[in-house]
């Protein structure tokens, strides 16, 4: 069972206060982008083993969207940041580098 | 309204009753802004709460919902008075004031088992100087959403969507069931 603490009001609770919403920091491709972009953002996602950024939403509190940094494996939570970004802070990323030395998510590492 | 439904007589661990009604003003915008903070303070005699806080006094209150959300508690009666000051006075910022008084029921819980009858329900820490006087806790209660704070020393207001109400009532009950203390949060204060 996953922790997650949301960046938006503080609260710590497992994972059933809270909705997955998938991989995080998609780029969207609509009308006019190429088909292989198109499907790309439609269908193509990462099934990481280890280190995976999500979208998640605090659905049963203060009902917004949040990221969170997780290793699929263990189930451990690296950290929870907010929305409005297209990447994760670098403080994050370094402390994934030291637990998880090497790891690498589509083009972040 | 306000029959108690398990009373602590029949042998529950906690006393269940349903609130009286409550008024109830949903209040978005930005809450870091003067003229809110000013409007509200001068609708209900209370700041707006910090982050996952609730202020109340004398039966108004203001519980912290969301970054952008306040819930005015007062009673049931003031509220059309209330609402007309508060958007007199926020006519001019981007903010919306409106009567939700009867979205939502309520239930006062109460007694020495009163938080494990909770933390049996909901996913939140109510270890005593984990979850206390003055805080608000929006989660989720079995399968359903709810909030609740604290009206005193083992007492609690709970509210939830009205329409919810009558699931919300059950599940109370069998939380609080005779013979049901689990005794995690109350060991000290019950030798039951």
């Amino acid at each position: 069972m996953l922790i997650l603490t949301c960046p938006v009001c503080g609260v710590t609770a497992e994972e059933t206060e809270f909705h997955g919403g998938g991989e995080a920091h998609l780029t969207r491709h609509g009308p006019g982008s190429s088909d292989d972009d198109f499907e790309d953002y439609l269908f193509m996602r990462e099934n990481p083993r280890g280190v995976h950024f999500e979208r998640w939403r605090h659905v049963y509190g203060c009902g917004k969207w949040f990221h969170a940094a997780r290793c699929t494996t263990t189930l451990e939570v690296f950290g929870t940041y907010p929305a409005q970004t297209t990447e994760p802070p670098k403080d994050l990323r370094a402390k994934i580098s030291k637990k998880r030395p090497g790891w690498t998510w589509k083009d972040l590492a | 309204m306000s029959e108690p439904m398990t009373a602590g007589a029949d042998g529950g661990i906690a006393a269940i009753a349903e609130a009286p009604l409550q008024g109830m003003i949903t209040l978005r915008g930005d809450l870091s802004d003067d003229t809110i903070r000013a409007a509200v303070k001068s609708a209900t005699g209370q700041k707006v709460p910090e982050r996952g806080m609730i202020n109340t006094a004398d039966g108004v209150g203001v519980c912290w919902m969301s970054p952008d959300e306040l819930l005015i508690l007062c009673a049931h009666g003031d509220v059309p008075d209330k609402l007309h000051q508060l958007q007199e006075s926020l006519s001019r910022v981007h903010a919306l004031a409106v009567n939700v008084s009867d979205a939502r029921a309520g239930f006062i819980l109460s007694g020495p088992h009163a938080r494990d009858v909770l933390a049996k329900l909901c996913p939140v820490d109510l270890a005593p100087d984990r979850f206390a006087f003055g805080q608000l806790r929006r989660t989720r209660l079995a399968q359903v959403p709810a909030a609740f704070w604290m009206l005193g020393e083992d007492r609690f207001h709970l509210i939830c969507f009205r329409s919810q109400k009558q699931y919300v009532s059950d599940v109370l009950t069998v939380s609080a069931q005779p013979g049901s203390a689990v005794n995690v949060w109350s060991k000290t204060i019950s030798g039951t």
